[in-house]
């Protein structure tokens, strides 16, 4: 087996601007997407495992905590419910990055879904511990949504890297 | 000379040690917001930046909406003028009965030295979004801090109570439904005047809990608001029973209800301005902290 992962496309280095707008625009999204009570996915989460696993330099813990700060506030939830959870997403996404970027995005997909199930899990550990009950099991839907958007996901976030930086006939990359 | 080995590359804390701090912050917030709800200026800071990002998430909803409204031609909108005024008309009429009555009601009070009841008086509130946590029932509404929105106030809408203020914010306020599974409303069956508590079970529904297993309550009795919680202004339509399982088996009877204002919809509520606190009889001034202390507690319940 060789040790070099499947994609032979060689990515231009990752721009911290653009993993913030793709952060801001799933946060957008995870509002916009407030009422919807069911199957609701959770964008935020999504693209934080995405980052975690490709630029654990860039995005970690201290962003999780933040974003999950947030999503306390906006959500009206118990504060730091969120945060935990990102917390612990971003902790496991990173320590596992170099084994998933190892995969095809397809079998990526299927190893993230337990992390994707790491943040409702946990909040609905937290809720309950409070005295909440049980939401219902479409609670824990939305990963599986998120491990079905991997593929478009992946391409989308990482278009802006696909570019080069200058482009020559003469070179293949 | 030091004994440290140089490291090789410039780096933070070690990922493990990081977890720990950021999940020990994490949990230090989750316990002092659940149990002492000491984080309120925290929230109302981070609500700032939210706030505006939530109304831009929110645009191209409300644009899509302003926009099918617009092209969806004069006449409609003629017919729907014309139906308003209709209905304004034969509205009137009933309201200047219902004013003559309320005056009637008022002199026959006095003549009988009873307490005047209070008119009632709100502010109107639009709903902007359904928050986002699948573990509790709750709206936030268009109205706050600046607006004169103060915690505690009773919500309604046409139909009946709808809820709660909880948490104010500078030009927002979250509103907790009665359908909340931490939400208790006193009430009382219209039918025959008994007097319990409703409480919300999270699931749209509503359970009227501790009635004996005799108690003379039907399928289709209509629960108003008893008023005894000096939050929500007596006789205001809250719910209706849907089932009564009379299990003898069991010490209460289980009362399930659905709430009569349109709940979960969108649309325009109504904040009603509190009550003047109530004055106790000189009999029972003596026993004035049992009050507050009932009330904290009460406030403690609803507001969690």
């Amino acid at each position: 087996m060789s040790l070099t992962p499947p994609s032979s496309r060689i990515l231009s280095p990752v721009r911290p601007g653009v993993i913030l707008f793709s952060l801001l625009i799933m946060f957008l999204l995870n509002l916009m997407f407030s009422g919807v009570r069911r199957w609701s996915l959770d964008w935020v989460a999504l693209a934080l495992i995405f980052w975690s696993i490709r630029e654990p330099h860039y995005i970690g813990m201290g962003a999780a905590f933040i974003l999950g700060t947030l999503m306390d506030v906006a959500g009206a939830s118990l504060m730091g419910q969120h945060a935990m959870a990102y917390v612990l997403a971003s902790y496991a996404a990173s320590a596992f990055s170099r084994r998933i970027l190892r995969f095809s995005l397809k079998w990526q997909a299927i190893q993230i879904l337990p992390l994707l199930q790491i943040v409702p899990l946990i909040q609905f550990c937290i809720r309950f511990a409070f005295g909440a009950d049980f939401p219902g099991f479409d609670y824990f839907i939305g990963p599986f949504i998120g491990a079905a958007l991997w593929r478009p996901l992946a391409y989308i976030l990482l278009w802006p890297q696909y570019q080069p930086v200058e482009r020559d006939e003469n070179r293949p990359v | 000379m030091s004994d440290e080995v140089p490291s090789f590359f410039k780096r933070g804390p070690a990922p493990l040690a990081r977890l720990c701090f950021y999940v020990t912050l994490s949990l230090a917030l989750i316990i002092v917001d659940a149990r002492f709800r000491a984080l309120e200026f925290l929230r109302n800071s981070v609500f700032l930046i939210t706030h505006p990002l939530q109304q831009l998430a929110l645009a191209p909803a409300s644009l899509y909406k302003n926009a099918s409204v617009y092209f969806s031609g004069l006449t409609r909108v003629q017919e729907e003028n014309a139906q308003l005024k209709r209905a304004q008309l034969e509205n009137e009429v009933q309201l200047l009965r219902v004013r003559q009555v309320e005056i009637e009601n008022e002199r026959l009070r006095k003549l009988l030295d009873m307490k005047i009841l209070k008119k009632t008086s709100g502010q109107v509130a639009r709903v902007l979004y359904a928050a986002r946590d699948p573990f509790s029932r709750r709206l936030i509404v268009d109205k706050g801090q600046f607006d004169g929105i103060s915690q505690g106030r009773a919500v309604i809408d046409y139909d009946g109570v709808v809820g709660q203020v909880t948490r104010v914010f500078q030009r927002a306020s979250e509103i907790t439904l009665i359908t909340d599974k931490n939400h208790a409303v006193p009430v009382q069956v219209l039918r025959n005047g008994l007097r319990s508590v409703l409480f919300g079970l999270g699931n749209g529904q509503l359970e009227l809990r501790l009635m004996p297993v005799n108690a003379d309550i039907q399928s289709g009795d209509q629960l108003v608001t008893s008023g005894l919680d000096g939050i929500f202004p007596a006789g205001m339509p809250v719910a209706r029973v849907v089932r009564v399982d009379n299990d003898a088996s069991y010490v209460f009877a289980r009362i399930y209800c659905l709430p009569q204002a349109g709940i979960e919809n969108f649309g325009e509520l109504m904040i009603l301005d509190p009550d003047a606190p109530v004055v106790l009889p000189n009999e029972l001034a003596g026993a004035k902290p049992v009050n507050p202390v009932n009330r904290d507690r009460r406030k403690r319940l609803v507001r969690e």
